[in-house]
């Protein structure tokens, strides 16, 4: 009975520490939030959901939850088709393959703030893009402050992102055995059949999590957002990180608090599907 | 013919991936006048526009030496960067090996609950930690200190959960020989877990490295006082007026960030694909 009890409890001690940490730093700080988020900024009253009907109704929240979804709605897709196509290129290549790799992943290694220096001449109304533009006799603009920004906001995440992707593609074509193909091929089957009857279903159960975290990374790409444009940029990518700056800058904590609850939320639906694909893998 | 394109259009993106560290490296090396002389188009009144050639034409250290010798705000930055990249490092070692080792081989209670509380908490991103994190710090007067933002993020849990990937691939046959053997659960940790799992305590600690390296968001919210920033928020104030400044800070700052890289590619690679592979 004893022995039972003692087995019971192996490595709590080990957690505990960090479960501490967590919970006085993060969950019990958040749990007050969600309180606050039912409350009067001023007077500290209950004020049901009147908190929520401000941020739902508020346009500069629906215009950043709006850019925020239809950046996730572009960029995903995007880089996940991107790196799938660079890493099969890479797969059928005999030599290099680690040359290529490096290439696609040191964008990790570079702080946004260095990059900014390149997206500031590059994207400038005089800048190296206006040129290129200009040898071919077409108008420069200041990129920047077109709707061409969304676009730079997303090419420069697939950018970040593509070795980090190319990487997990890599690791799942080299899941799939080799003898599959072999199969295949000796039943007669081309190149195009390979691809949509064998690599693609065995990829599929790896496309559900390299999905999540490229949703994980893309939560990074306001850096680039700001450094680039600063506090208001042009309407086409103003996030929600940018109106919850501009909230803070403005001390609105009931509007903060719920819609830090919402945003929780939506993640945490999101990392509801997660888990139940991980668990599905076992 | 069709691998030809293949390879050409890899190329260009390769290209593509590695292009701004050329850019950044060749603006670096420019004197002032070659420098003032191709940017002149973004200045007021400019005309024609902005080149870059892949080489400068006169190549000198003249920007270094002077961001080296004549800007002392750059080193305090510098070592604000270094401070708080090591102290959230180190505070992540001490709490979050442990844990890892803790979820992914021991057994108690609430094990899976809790777990799953610390995935759904990596997932969130700074706007929604912004306002606890703020009352957090008020309340412990830590606002606008290096400690503050180092205790933010020691409690990250990403690191737990990268490790826990690492640690659970350690058989269980071994831990079990070496408790059958008499070894008590920290001596199994510390000579059973801490080995096998060292390749994932590297591979967390590469990932971290670039990240808080890079850090912006918590140091740009809290942290008022300009002498505290790091790196990451002094370079895009430096304006294209100073441009052989910038340049040359911007180096400055990637240099350590591509010697981890270099040293720990290995480990990157490892660590990106244990989050997503289960082994």
């Amino acid at each position: 009975m004893k022995k039972n009890i003692k087995k019971n409890q192996t490595g709590f001690l080990f957690v505990l520490p960090s479960l501490l940490g967590v919970l006085f730093f993060l969950v019990i700080p958040f749990a007050d939030v969600v309180r606050r988020s039912f409350l009067g900024a001023l007077s500290g009253a209950w004020a049901g959901l009147a908190n929520y009907r401000t941020v739902f109704s508020n346009t500069a929240f629906r215009l950043a939850a709006g850019n925020t979804l239809r950046f996730e709605a572009v960029c995903i897709p995007l880089l996940l088709a991107l790196s799938l196509f660079t890493a099969l290129i890479l797969n059928s290549l005999k030599s290099h393959i680690q040359f290529y790799k490096s290439c696609f992943l040191i964008p990790m290694a570079i702080p946004v703030a260095s990059a900014v220096l390149l997206w500031k001449v590059l994207f400038h109304e005089r800048g190296l893009l206006s040129g290129l533009l200009h040898l071919f006799h077409l108008p420069g603009e200041d990129w920047m402050r077109t709707p061409w920004a969304f676009w730079i906001l997303i090419a420069s995440y697939l950018w970040k992102n593509l070795g980090y992707d190319v990487v997990l593609w890599l690791a799942g074509l080299s899941g799939i055995s080799p003898s599959l193909y072999e199969a295949a091929r000796v039943d007669g089957a081309g190149r195009r059949q390979c691809f949509w009857y064998i690599t693609l279903p065995s990829l599929l159960p790896s496309l559900f999590t390299i999905s999540v975290l490229s949703i994980l990374n893309s939560f990074k790409v306001f850096r680039e957002a700001y450094l680039a444009a600063g506090d208001y940029p042009h309407e086409s990518m103003y996030l929600l990180q940018h109106l919850f700056n501009n909230w803070y800058r403005d001390l609105s904590m009931d509007k903060m608090a719920a819609g830090a609850v919402i945003h929780a939320g939506v993640i945490f639906l999101m990392v509801l599907t997660l888990k139940r694909a991980w668990d599905g893998e076992d | 013919m069709w691998k030809k394109i293949m390879l050409i259009l890899l190329a260009v993106l390769a290209f593509a991936a590695v292009y701004p560290i050329c850019f950044l490296l060749a603006g670096s090396l420019m004197g002032t006048g070659e420098l003032q002389e191709n940017l002149s188009a973004a200045q007021e009144g400019g005309a024609g526009y902005v080149r870059m050639p892949g080489l400068p034409q006169y190549p000198t250290l003249q920007s270094y030496v002077e961001l080296l010798l004549d800007s002392p705000e750059f080193f305090v930055m510098f070592w604000n960067s270094v401070k708080l990249t090591a102290g959230i490092l180190l505070g992540q070692l001490l709490f979050g090996v442990p844990a890892a080792w803790g979820f992914a081989k021991g057994s108690f209670p609430f094990r899976k609950l809790l777990f799953t509380i610390y995935i759904l908490l990596m997932m969130m991103p700074f706007q929604v930690l912004m306002l606890s994190d703020y009352l957090l710090l008020d309340t412990m007067r830590l606002l606008d200190t290096h400690a503050g933002l180092v205790l933010l993020s020691v409690f990250s849990t990403f690191p737990v959960f990268l490790m826990y990937r690492f640690f659970d691939s350690v058989p269980d046959a071994l831990v079990e020989a070496a408790r059958l053997d008499g070894a008590s659960q920290w001596q199994v940790f510390l000579y059973v877990g801490l080995p096998l799992g060292s390749p994932g305590i590297i591979s967390t600690m590469v990932l971290g490295f670039l990240e808080y390296w890079n850090l912006m968001e918590p140091p740009m919210t809290f942290l008022k006082s300009k002498q505290l920033w790091p790196l990451a928020l002094y370079l895009p104030n430096i304006s294209l007026e100073e441009a052989g400044a910038a340049f040359a800070a911007s180096v400055m700052a990637l240099i350590p960030a591509i010697l981890v890289f270099l040293a720990g590619q290995d480990y990157l690679e490892k660590g990106i694909v244990a989050a997503a592979v289960k082994e």
